[in-house]
């Protein structure tokens, strides 16, 4: 077995430098790397170019690199919930690449995979295929899209083991088992880490050489961005 | 008299049929599910990456772990199973749903549609409507017939960044059901007491208008 494993949040961001390419998974603030983000924070790395689906909220996720204008450029396919990201996007202060979220996902997977482009219909006909290359197949416009190159991958899974096998929960699944491996180098923070062999290898939704280093997080929230519940009648 | 946000709802929930996978877009269209006939098997996809959507959870049994596009807490119901977001955009992309149902600002005689940004005031960006809609065979939007400044949404061109080109099938407002024919907008029917004329008045496009047209039946 080839060990993973690093002690805590400190050790395993160990390396990130100013001005920086990080790829982040999480969908709003579902499965986003809470510990991992707060220590981004601490540490205060700047110029940063973060990849992730959305800009968390004002006070949470990525708002909070927001707040302290560490980020530089935001790749994202949704920003609607975060009125300081609006206000830094509309006056120019944050640079922003809005990309559909399916071509986002397949970047990243694309990276992950080791293919350097692809074509997707998504966006064809509109600003964001603009100045790519676009080709016909099967009788349909598509977009050529380029894999991301980036420096660091942060991932959230549910449980790890040692290995760095990766097990998600729900819908936190997300971007992260997109992204794991995607990067130079793949960070994952885990609720529950655990030994080698703990883990059945039928269930393992990332396999470990995709991850380089694994951590279990010290704590999580797990906030909760639109609670919407039904009444027992 | 115009329909409700519910009602448009009950209308287009007609148009989900027995063994169909359907893909919610935020808005009127979440409210589809909620009038889905009871008697069809139907299960709705959401492109965070689940199948099998069920209803929102009781109250105490919301997981974060657990949500759908409009980052809603939700629960799921027997044969559901998750993915991740690459995978969910595969399936919309080699159309493996059958059905998408989505909102806009502005619809074309020529089914682009437009609804992600008005420049220089609202970018919250497209999520996953462009692949959406540059995927699906079947899209139908769910939209009020005008703006709050009174102006058609239903245009010969759109003025705002198109998310799509000529993608919509058919449309369904508060006053109109409208199909998008090669020769432009055709209407289908009309809500319940609503007369052409209105909705010839609140139409920027032309319309296509064959026969008599029926009332919509909305129960």
């Amino acid at each position: 077995m080839i060990s993973r494993k690093v002690n805590n949040v400190q050790e395993a961001l160990e390396g990130i430098q100013d001005g920086q390419t990080i790829m982040l998974g999480g969908f709003g603030l579902c499965g986003i790397p809470e510990n991992s983000i707060a220590e981004l924070v601490r540490k205060n790395v700047t110029n940063l170019t973060c990849i992730s689906n959305n800009a968390g909220v004002d006070n949470f996720g990525l708002g909070l690199l927001l707040q302290k204008r560490q980020i530089k450029k935001m790749i994202s396919s949704y920003v609607g919930e975060n009125a300081e990201f609006e206000r830094q996007m509309l006056s120019g202060e944050l640079d922003v690449e809005l990309t559909p979220q399916g071509t986002l996902a397949e970047k990243c997977r694309a990276a992950q995979a080791g293919i350097p482009a692809f074509f997707t219909p998504a966006g064809f006909g509109t600003e964001v295929a603009e100045g790519k290359e676009t080709r016909e197949f099967n009788g349909k416009m598509h977009v050529m899209e380029l894999a991301y190159k980036a420096d660091f991958s942060i991932v959230k899974a549910w449980k790890g083991d040692e290995a760095g096998n990766l097990i998600f929960k729900g819908t936190a699944r997300n971007f992260n088992a997109c992204m794991a491996g995607a990067a130079k180098i793949t960070i994952a923070e885990v609720e529950e880490l655990v030994p080698a062999g703990t883990l059945n290898p039928n269930e393992i939704h990332i396999p470990g050489i995709m991850v380089n280093r694994i951590f279990q997080g010290e704590k999580f929230e797990k906030r909760i961005e639109q609670r919407t519940v039904r009444q027992r009648s | 008299m115009a329909l409700d946000k519910n009602q448009i709802a009950k209308r287009i929930a007609q148009e989900v049929n027995d063994g169909y996978y359907v893909n919610l877009g935020i808005g009127i269209p979440t409210l589809v599910a909620n009038y889905v006939r009871t008697d069809i098997s139907v299960e709705f996809q959401s492109e965070n990456g689940v199948l099998g959507m069920g209803p929102f959870p009781f109250e105490g049994e919301e997981d974060a772990d657990i949500i759908n596009a409009g980052k809603q807490t939700i629960t799921t119901l027997p044969g559901a199973s998750f993915f991740d977001s690459a995978f969910s955009f595969g399936m919309i992309r080699a159309q493996k749903v059958d059905l998408t149902i989505l909102g806009a600002m502005e619809v074309s005689e020529n089914g682009d549609i437009a609804n992600w940004k008005i420049p220089g005031k609202m970018v919250k960006g497209m999520g996953g409507a462009m692949d959406l809609v540059a995927s699906a065979e079947n899209i139908i939007v769910a939209m009020m017939h005008v703006n709050k400044a009174g102006e058609s949404k239903i245009l010969k061109k759109c003025t705002l960044p198109l998310t799509g080109v000529g993608c919509v099938k058919k449309v369904v407002t508060e006053l109109a059901v409208l199909e998008i024919t090669p020769k432009g907008f055709k209407l289908l029917e009309r809500a319940p007491g609503v007369l052409v004329e209105d909705i010839i008045k609140a139409t920027e496009a032309d319309l296509i208008i064959e026969g008599d047209i029926p009332e919509m039946k909305i129960d």
